[in-house]
């Protein structure tokens, strides 16, 4: 077996087993495209897997997946680092790159609308985790052989502006996304847009595994909206779907959203899932464990 | 000569910055506090249902660093001090959880939504 293979298997199992092995707690929207204005609680460490699953038209089934690791380095900044890989039906199973992110909060209070910036550069080959949509993505990206999308690496920046708000119990979060081939493609651009609301806002006294405050429920939509030599919707493909999460008992928040093309660019259906997993102030507990 | 210049500019700078850091730890955020929400009320304070939960919640998001007793920790506040029992009104407290004070370390627990925000205060109250 090679070593791209045995890392990206590797990391599909990891990716499947490390909530099992912590406990912890998170409070996490249920979105997976689009960016919150929340921050990661300084210190800690946020365990993440996120997977898409999708039959495009014409081509094979995937399975795209992504492990990441989340830091609050401050309040205001946290950091990001992604392993990505992915298996096609009757091709391969392939790690397929990185990526590394950075969110700065500017604002250091509360406002109607709460901007947040982010900065990513990735290298992958072959990427099918659809993180996000920009330019003219789209389903016939996915049609293209394992073997030779793998000769098509991507350095990329991308830029993003979030916004956030929370409304009586909703949050609304927007994201404007920029990206640019570092090779010297023009810069593409899209969208995510998401809400969502626990189902009950007010605690429960006793603790409980399936009470309503431990769901929430929302929608995200999001797309393309092409490039500096054509701006739109036109030829790229846009996604919506419904989203729900739950924060089991032991902390760890798993979430779900079956995601539908709005056009014929788009792949029909995406299947998304993810489990996240948040540790709790790390350092201190290497520094403890190390005394 | 430029070397005393610059530490005329330093000196200064880096005093008034210890004094800013100290203020802000010293509870400087209650001054921050707009009126309108520093009268806000709890409508569920003193409610034992909201304590039970707010304590649930506690121990769930803030006792990492506040401490299991709310006592506090090495690197973060007591909440049974007479600042956050006496002084703070419940208004204040809300809008510190809701705001943060980022420069301190305290992120903004308004993900929490209102509601557990009141429940969490109730419990915090309770300690008195």
């Amino acid at each position: 077996m090679s070593p791209s293979r045995l890392i990206a298997r590797a990391l599909l199992l990891l990716a499947m087993v490390f909530p099992s092995c912590m406990k912890l707690s998170a409070q996490e929207y249920p979105y997976f495209v689009t960016y919150s204005q929340e921050m990661e609680e300084p210190g800690n460490l946020d365990l993440e897997s996120f997977n898409v699953s999708g039959n495009p038209k014409g081509g094979n089934s995937f399975l795209g997946s992504s492990l990441e690791f989340e830091y609050g380095l401050k309040a205001w900044w946290t950091t990001e680092f992604y392993l990505d890989g992915q298996i096609t039906q009757n091709e391969s199973t392939i790690f397929t790159g990185f990526r590394w992110e950075n969110r700065f909060r500017p604002l250091s209070r509360e406002h109607w609308i709460n901007p947040v910036l982010y900065i990513e550069f990735e290298d992958t080959s072959a990427d099918k985790t659809l993180r996000e949509v920009v330019g003219h993505d789209g389903n016939d990206d996915l049609l293209v052989p394992n073997w030779l999308a793998r000769e098509d690496k991507k350095r990329e920046i991308e830029l993003k502006l979030i916004l956030g708000s929370n409304v009586k119990g909703w949050n609304i979060s927007e994201n404007f996304i920029a990206e640019k081939n570092l090779a010297g493609d023009p810069w593409e651009f899209g969208y995510a847009v998401g809400i969502s609301r626990p189902l009950r806002l007010l605690a429960s006294a006793q603790e409980c595994a399936f009470c309503l405050e431990k769901f929430r429920a929302g929608a995200e939509m999001y797309g393309g909206l092409g490039d500096t030599n054509g701006f739109g919707t036109r030829l790229t493909s846009q996604y919506l779907g419904p989203t729900v999460n739950w924060i089991s008992p032991r902390g760890v928040t798993i979430s779900f959203s079956p995601q539908f093309g709005l056009n014929r660019y788009s792949i029909p259906v995406l299947f998304r899932f993810g489990v996240s997993y948040e540790i709790e102030q790390v350092i201190d507990r290497f520094r403890r464990s190390a005394k | 000569m430029k070397s005393r210049r610059s530490n005329c500019v330093a000196v200064p700078l880096v005093l008034v910055s210890c004094l800013l850091a100290y203020a802000s730890s010293n509870g400087a955020w209650l001054a921050a506090v707009p009126e309108r929400d520093r009268t806000r009320t709890n409508p569920y304070a003193n409610q034992p249902e909201a304590i039970a939960a707010g304590q649930r919640i506690f121990q769930e998001h803030c006792a990492r660093c506040h401490g299991a007793d709310a006592a506090g920790t090495k690197k973060r506040p007591s909440l049974r001090s007479s600042r956050v029992q006496r002084e703070a009104t419940d208004g204040d407290l809300h809008w510190l959880l809701a705001n943060g004070n980022r420069a301190q370390g305290m992120p903004s627990w308004i993900k929490l939504g209102d509601p557990q925000i009141w429940q969490v205060i109730s419990y915090v109250k309770s300690l008195h």
